[in-house]
């Protein structure tokens, strides 16, 4: 019964993929390689030039400013905790590296999520690649990640990218659609032009579901730092990546325990950030 | 009459619209004259509106009344083109909108016509002010000038000091003041209206209504008023586009599709008014019988005699109404030697002729003799007896006469004696 067909060379056709990109496109990704690494490594340099206890204390202001007193005091004395158990620079590598790749998917994400809730044809293309971006196992990116990009940081940023895109965009897609249809009726029949009626209408009222979206790419890409650091990139993931390997499974809870400060303090932060400035209409 | 003068600000000609990807086809099936239900049924498509045409005229209130499904919907939706036609012309101020550009056709939604939502459609995040400036700041006005055309427009409506507050924490009616406020900031001639007040409970709605007719009355605006409610569009509606099934079965001013109704359809669909609500004095009035003042009482009791009825109405010889004397009191006068002047009753209550019926039970059920209709100098127009009142109120329309005008039949006379 076996091999009645030859198999299917799926996989050499894929790597002949990649090897072509690679060498006409060679120079072109050692430029957004340079690009995204300066990026990241000169935020951690500016962040690192701030003391640690000054910047926990702007971190807390700043979560003040956004959301509640309790999450700021949560921040605070979380960073502080950090700091104490030694990961303070670790924590900003990784830090600097999810702003990063959270930034671009949202640069990228919101915009085709916009497009997507305009036309039914693009929907029709984005949602099965969204279906495959969320499902394929985040480890395959890497390995084509790592021809264009070399090991380290970069390749980590642009897996996390691909990887917590997916929801910015749904979500994007869903709150702009989700605006009761009267309403677009009624910038309609005063005579608005798309970009008015979104811009003034949709995309304000579909922003806390934007929102939720951007706290959903930021939990995402802060679950790729662990498996980031497999190709090199630095941070709080490389820490626990070493204690796993090293079978320590006290720096393993305690580098483990960061991320989950971390991870906290963002998630609560956006989320407030969504659900504020809704007029009144609370 | 003078909607013959007036000038057709709006020509809605053989108009159609039919969803569905088949449209083509159902087009064609339609103009063989299938209906609604085959074509649904031959193509998947559904006809929203069938070869509607209309005019509508500058200044008036034009009210589209149907059931729901049957249209109406759509058919506004079509006037501005929120729904394109699948055929047809539709002809504002003489130029065809459905031919327009997406500029033009801009162009026109932001001057021409504004709009008016059944829930309102206020935007959530937007003040008041701001939401009712929305439609001049997508046209550019500068900010200082939109806010004053915003606040003159909130205080036509009413609504002067809420425009700092959000429409969440406004009621229904203010909501939809806000809404109205809206459409009349951008200034234009024609505001189209889907079931504005729909949404609002009774009382609410009835003081829209009134607020409506006051605002029309004082800027003359265009009015196209949809509505389910028969009450509603006889209300405020100057003429009235009945719908069925997409087709416009009958237009008319309300007098007109109450008291001859094209088909069964609009009959039925009359048959629940309250009529109490509809008919005037004017409707059930009957011809008096009169006697002029300088005869004497002998006269007025010969002639009461000879009609067979027991009171005569007194008037001057501009047929003003002076009042009214009995039989009785008649002869009583003669004996005494009296002038009709010193016996008949001179505090007669008087209603004019367009009194509704409902306003009408206290006076008629008081009255001593049947209660006269005069016009506004005292004119005696004809008068009411309580059987025509009982009557017209059942529905039969023996007792309905075309509003004003009074023929001179022997029911007439009957009734006054059956009433006496």
């Amino acid at each position: 019964m076996n091999n009645l067909l030859p198999r299917l060379p799926f996989a050499d056709w894929i790597d002949d993929g990649v090897d072509w990109l690679v060498v006409t496109f060679g120079t072109l990704f050692d430029g957004i390689s340079n690009f995204l690494k300066g990026i990241v490594e000169g935020s951690v340099e500016w962040l690192d030039m701030v003391p640690s206890i000054l910047l926990a204390v702007l971190f807390a202001l700043l979560a003040w400013f956004i959301s509640t007193r309790r999450i700021a005091l949560f921040t605070l004395i979380g960073l502080l905790f950090i700091d104490y158990l030694g990961y303070w620079y670790p924590m900003l590598q990784m830090l600097a590296l999810v702003l990063t790749s959270v930034f671009f998917a949202l640069v990228i994400g919101i915009p085709i999520g916009i497009w997507g809730s305009q036309q039914a044809t693009a929907r029709k293309i984005i949602n099965p690649i969204l279906d495959l971006m969320q499902t394929m196992p985040a480890f395959v990116y890497l390995l084509p990640a790592i021809f264009f990009f070399n090991i380290g940081v970069v390749p980590g940023v642009v897996a996390s990218v691909i990887f917590s895109m997916p929801p910015t965009i749904r979500l994007t897609m869903l709150g702009i659609e989700q605006v009761p249809k009267d309403l677009i009726e009624a910038t309609e029949a005063f005579g608005s032009t798309t970009w008015q009626r979104l811009g003034k209408v949709q995309i304000p009222l579909a922003k806390p579901t934007i929102m939720a979206g951007v706290n959903q790419s930021i939990m995402l890409s802060l679950s790729m730092v662990v498996i980031a650091s497999m190709v090199g990139a630095p941070g709080l993931g490389e820490e626990v990546y070493r204690a796993v390997t090293q079978l320590k499974t006290g720096v393993g809870f305690e580098t483990g325990l960061s991320i989950v400060i971390v991870a906290i303090i963002l998630d609560r932060i956006t989320q407030h950030a969504g659900k504020k400035k809704q007029g009144g209409t609370t | 009459m003078s909607e013959e003068i007036a000038c057709k600000k709006i020509e809605v000609i053989n108009t159609t619209k039919i969803f569905g990807k088949n449209a083509k086809r159902a087009s064609q099936l339609l103009s063989e004259g299938k209906t609604k239900k085959e074509i649904l049924k031959a193509t998947g498509a559904t006809v929203g509106v069938k070869n509607a045409s209309f005019d509508v005229y500058e200044g008036e209130i034009f009210v589209i009344m149907g059931l729901s499904g049957s249209g109406k919907s759509t058919l506004v939706r079509l006037l501005n083109r929120l729904i394109d036609p699948t055929m047809g012309n539709i002809l504002l101020d003489g130029e065809d909108i459905v031919k327009m550009n997406k500029e033009q056709l801009r162009n026109v939604r932001r001057k021409k016509i504004g709009m008016v939502f059944q829930n309102f459609a206020l935007f959530p995040h937007k003040t008041i002010l701001e939401n009712t400036e929305y439609g001049l700041e997508i046209q550019g006005v500068a900010k200082a000038e939109r806010q004053a055309k915003a606040k003159e427009s909130l205080g036509l409506v009413g609504l002067a000091g809420y425009e700092d507050q959000y429409p969440s924490q406004l009621s229904g009616g203010m909501q939809q003041r806000v809404g109205l406020a809206r459409a009349l900031a951008n200034g234009p001639d024609v505001l189209l209206m889907d079931e504005a007040f729909s949404a609002l409970d009774p009382l609410i709605r009835k003081d829209m209504q009134d607020e409506l007719l006051q605002l029309h009355n004082d800027m003359g605006k265009t009015i196209i008023f949809i509505t389910h409610d028969l009450d509603e569009a006889l209300r405020i509606g100057d003429r009235i586009a009945l719908m069925k099934d997409g087709e416009i079965v009958q237009v008319g001013t309300p007098e007109e599709i109450l008291m001859s109704p094209s088909n069964e359809y609009v009959e039925r669909f009359v048959e629940d008014v309250d009529l109490a609500k509809v008919l005037t004095a004017g409707h059930i009035m009957k011809k008096a019988d009169t006697v002029q003042v300088d005869r004497g009482p002998r006269v007025a009791l010969r002639m009461m005699k000879r009609l067979g009825i027991s009171s005569i109405y007194v008037v001057d010889k501009a047929n003003r109404l002076l009042g009214a004397v009995t039989a009785q009191e008649a002869g009583l006068a003669i004996e005494a030697g009296k002038s009709l002047e010193a016996i008949m009753i001179s505090d007669l209550p008087m209603i004019l002729p367009e009194t509704v019926l409902n306003d009408l039970f206290d006076v008629v059920s008081t009255a001593v003799v049947p209660v006269a209709v005069v016009d506004e100098n005292e004119k005696l127009q004809g008068i009411i007896i309580r059987g025509a009142l009982i009557g017209a109120l059942s529905g039969d329309n023996q007792f309905i006469n075309n509003n004003g005008t009074i023929g001179s039949d022997e029911k007439v006379d009957t009734e006054v004696k059956a009433n006496e």
